[in-house]
């Protein structure tokens, strides 16, 4: 493929490419997103291509293995176009069939469709189950028509306008304009306005400035990113590279996680994809701008998804957040100034270029805007990805979306953020979904990992997982930090096991106080958050542990004895 | 180099921009405690210890002085309530792991700090990483590292190159504010220098 030198170049090659569908054709749409490669997809794939061949429809049917569709719970799942036929958990034993009877025969297969749990009620099309139903998945819905393999699926769905529009119809003052009045706030936990950010990098002193890709997602329970930057590579491409071209970055990394191999292997294709399409490195789509990308593998620590961290270890020292006294936006990578941003905020860009920022602030509430990807999990019956507009309640993220609860059980709280998150409880949900109101509550967005849990657990034992969890995921650099978590979770360990004393409760808010002003950097600030949370919402859970030698969840396995 | 006026604990104080509050501080003969700088080392900021309130255009907030740079209008409180509540804890935590050593235990003093808080778990370093960096920044070697990460943490001499470079050296031993330095360096050296080079060098 020659590489495309201009605008118009561009828009012919995408007719090429929409010329050469045929919109008749069959084709298999297989997720292959990493929930369902862990429940055999490979497996599924492999029986639909060996069963095209056995009945020699190569050329009558094309197969795609996409990224992640979201509904993860009912993985593999396939969709069957041009009808968008959805089957569920399908396995290599239903393959032959569903080429004859669907492909072929154009037969719905009824034990492959969604059926309704309660009602018993049927849903042939993606769209008709409950929960695609009513979600905007303006983000994630291109997954299950896209090959992240291929530009040109990419491409045929409109791919890389955005950028042809910043480049030559626009300035960069007028792309930081639309991104600041669109009031686009970071995904990754911050909830900082991506444009003020920009802006910052964009006006500090110095002629090099590098532009980064948060994709580091180290929050145990959050899979949005990977799901998105998996299935979708060239759309969070593209929003970098449109930041590049109005930041003034002629360098971008990619910090990415060395376990995902999947996930490097789609971003290494679309890089070097682009690359071939003349739309990254010298001279993008003839316009004189030049852009080159490389990709950073992280170390395996959560800390490291920390901006300061995160840039240390770009340049290849070990991963240590530094005090922010100066903005990494000002002095980052080798003390030049970086723009950092999440996967899913550079994934917002395109879209608010194409329709503009009044288009995309009409979505969302007063100051939070825009849809937002939620990794659910949890206690809750439909494990996955689902993405709605900022301002959709709770209530209806878990009842709607989420299918509820499972066995019947009562929902007890919701947790947001992991480790460095809070919980509220069930008389909370119907708070919106809003950067400012979830953080009046004692608990943030975060990256948007929201982790369901009914009445079996035990919100002492709760806190006490992410303590665990931070202590082997710090750096360990700061002694409020380091010390801090190492007390706490002796502390909450002893009141799991039975061995909680009067005054722990005071001496946890004592050290969590120290540890949330005097830490080094954001995650040794947020360490105190989980606890804080719930002995706002839980405290006669964690009294009734101490006084009572008590677990009203009949978790803790010391003080279900006395219980029984 | 411009000067900057700055407030601290009430009195106008003249620093080169550049400096840290601290470094303003000790210009001015205003002592903050701290356990894990040195002049000669580049500032690290891990202990904590030398927290001070900055009130910068109204706003207050913590930071720790020996990396805070000085600004203009720049309002420092080095003792508060907060302030002395942060030394006493962090002085706490860290007595749980080097109860006996000297420099925790005048400060332990001053602060009220109680060393039976919590639960001994004697490991002697403070994790200070003055050795560390002496090593590296002064010594150019890095025969002592932090490995590990979390709670889980500590200093290690890296046996090949501790074998040929510290026998002569020693330079970081009196740095440590604890012992563990010498303990770590007592047991590193029975367990890994002997089977690394079986004559040590001798003594110029
Ligand atoms: C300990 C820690 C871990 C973090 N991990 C991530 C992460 O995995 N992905 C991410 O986008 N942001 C992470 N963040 C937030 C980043 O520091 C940073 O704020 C964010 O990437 C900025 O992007 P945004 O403005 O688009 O949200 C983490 C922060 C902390 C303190
Ligand atoms: S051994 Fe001593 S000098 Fe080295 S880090 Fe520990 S306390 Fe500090
Ligand atoms: S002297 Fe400032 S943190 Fe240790």
């Amino acid at each position: 493929m020659a590489r495309i030198n201009s605008v118009a170049e561009l828009e012919e090659l995408r007719k090429g490419i929409l010329s050469k569908i045929e919109p008749d054709k069959p084709c298999i749409a297989i997720c292959a997103g990493i929930a369902c490669l862990g429940l055999g997809n490979d497996r599924v794939i492999s029986a639909f291509e060996e069963e095209i061949r056995k009945q020699s429809l190569e050329t009558k049917v094309d197969i795609r293995a996409t990224g992640c569709h979201g509904f993860c719970e009912k993985g593999p799942i396939v969709v069957i176009y041009p009808e968008e036929i959805c089957y569920l958990e399908v396995t290599p034993e239903d393959v032959p069939e569903i080429i004859t009877q669907t492909v072929v025969g154009k037969k719905v297969i009824d034990r492959l469709i969604y059926t309704d749990p309660n009602t018993g009620a049927k849903a042939v099309h993606q769209f008709e189950i409950p929960f695609y139903k009513n979600q905007s998945r303006l983000l994630i819905g291109n997954n299950p028509k896209i090959n992240p393999k291929s530009i040109e699926d990419y491409l045929a769905i409109g791919g890389y306008s955005a950028l042809a529009k910043a480049l030559f119809a626009m300035n960069p003052e007028q792309v930081l304009e639309e991104i600041k009045k669109a009031n686009l706030r970071g995904r990754g936990g911050g909830g900082f306005p991506a444009g003020s950010k920009w802006e910052t990098t964009r006006n500090a002193p110095g002629e090099e400035k590098y532009v980064i890709v948060n994709a580091h997602e180290g929050e145990p329970g959050a899979f949005m990113d990977r799901a998105l930057f998996t299935g979708n590579p060239h759309l969070v491409l593209e929003g970098l590279i449109i930041g590049a071209y109005t930041i003034g970055s002629h360098q971008g990394f990619i910090y990415t996680r060395h376990d995902t191999p999947q996930l490097r292997e789609n971003i290494d294709i679309a890089l070097s994809e682009a690359k071939e399409y003349g739309l990254l490195g010298k001279n993008i789509l003839g316009s004189g701008f030049n852009f080159n990308v490389e990709v950073h593998l992280d170390v395996g620590i959560f800390v490291s998804g920390e901006s300061s961290a995160l840039m240390r270890s770009i340049e290849g020292k070990a991963p240590e957040p530094r005090p922010k006294y100066i903005r990494t936006s000002v002095s980052g990578i080798w003390n030049k100034p970086s723009n950092l941003n999440n996967v899913e905020t550079w994934a917002n860009v395109p879209q608010i270029i194409n329709n503009g920022s009044k288009w995309y602030s009409s979505i969302g509430t007063e100051r939070s805007k825009g849809t937002k990807l939620i990794s659910l999990s949890g206690n809750i019956c439909n494990t996955g990805v689902v993405e709605v507009p900022m301002g959709t309640s709770l209530k209806e993220i878990i009842y709607n979306f989420g299918g509820g609860i499972p066995n019947g059980k009562k929902l007890k709280a919701v947790h947001f953020g992991g480790p460095m998150g809070g919980s509220i409880p069930e008389s909370l949900i119907d708070s919106p979904l809003d950067f400012d109101v979830l953080s009046k509550l004692g608990t943030s967005l975060g990256a948007g990992d929201m982790l369901v849990l009914d009445e079996d657990n035990c919100m002492v034992e709760v806190a006490r997982y992410f303590l665990d969890f931070l202590s082997g995921e710090s750096c360990g650099k700061c002694v409020p930090c380091r010390e801090g978590i190492r007390q706490m979770l002796k502390i909450l360990t002893d009141i799991t096991d039975g061995k909680g004393k009067e005054g722990d409760i005071e001496l946890l808010e004592e050290i969590a106080g120290v540890v949330g002003e005097a830490a080094l950097c954001s995650l040794g600030r947020s360490v105190p958050k989980p606890l804080l949370s719930m002995l706002k919402y839980f405290r006669d859970e964690y009294e009734a542990h101490i006084k009572d030698k008590r677990c009203p969840a009949l978790f803790c396995k010391e003080l279900k004895k006395g219980e029984l | 180099m411009s000067e900057i006026i700055l407030q601290i604990d009430g009195r106008e104080v003249a620093a080169e921009s550049g400096m840290t509050v601290l470094e303003a501080a000790q210009g001015a003969g205003i002592s903050i405690p701290t356990l894990c700088h040195h002049e000669i080392l580049e500032p690290y900021g891990a202990c904590r210890l030398c927290t001070v309130e900055a009130e910068v255009r109204g706003r207050t907030k913590l930071v720790a002085s020996c990396l805070y740079p000085v600004e203009k209008d720049l309002i420092v409180r080095t003792r508060s309530e907060k302030v002395d509540k942060i030394r006493k804890m962090i002085l706490e935590l860290l007595l749980a792991h080097a109860p006996e050593a000297r420099e925790l235990q005048g400060l332990a003093q001053e602060y009220g700090a109680d060393k039976n808080r919590f639960e001994k778990e004697p490991s002697f370093c403070i994790h200070c990483g003055l050795c560390v960096r002496y090593c590296a920044e002064v010594k150019k070697k890095h025969a002592i590292e932090f490995v590990d990460k979390g709670t889980k943490r500590e200093i290690s001499f890296i046996p090949e190159i501790a074998s040929k470079e510290c026998w002569n050296c020693k330079e970081c031993f009196p740095l440590c504010p604890t012992e563990a330095l010498q303990a770590a360096f007592v047991l590193t050296k029975e367990l890994a220098f002997f089977s690394l080079s079986s004559e040590p060098v001798p003594a110029e």
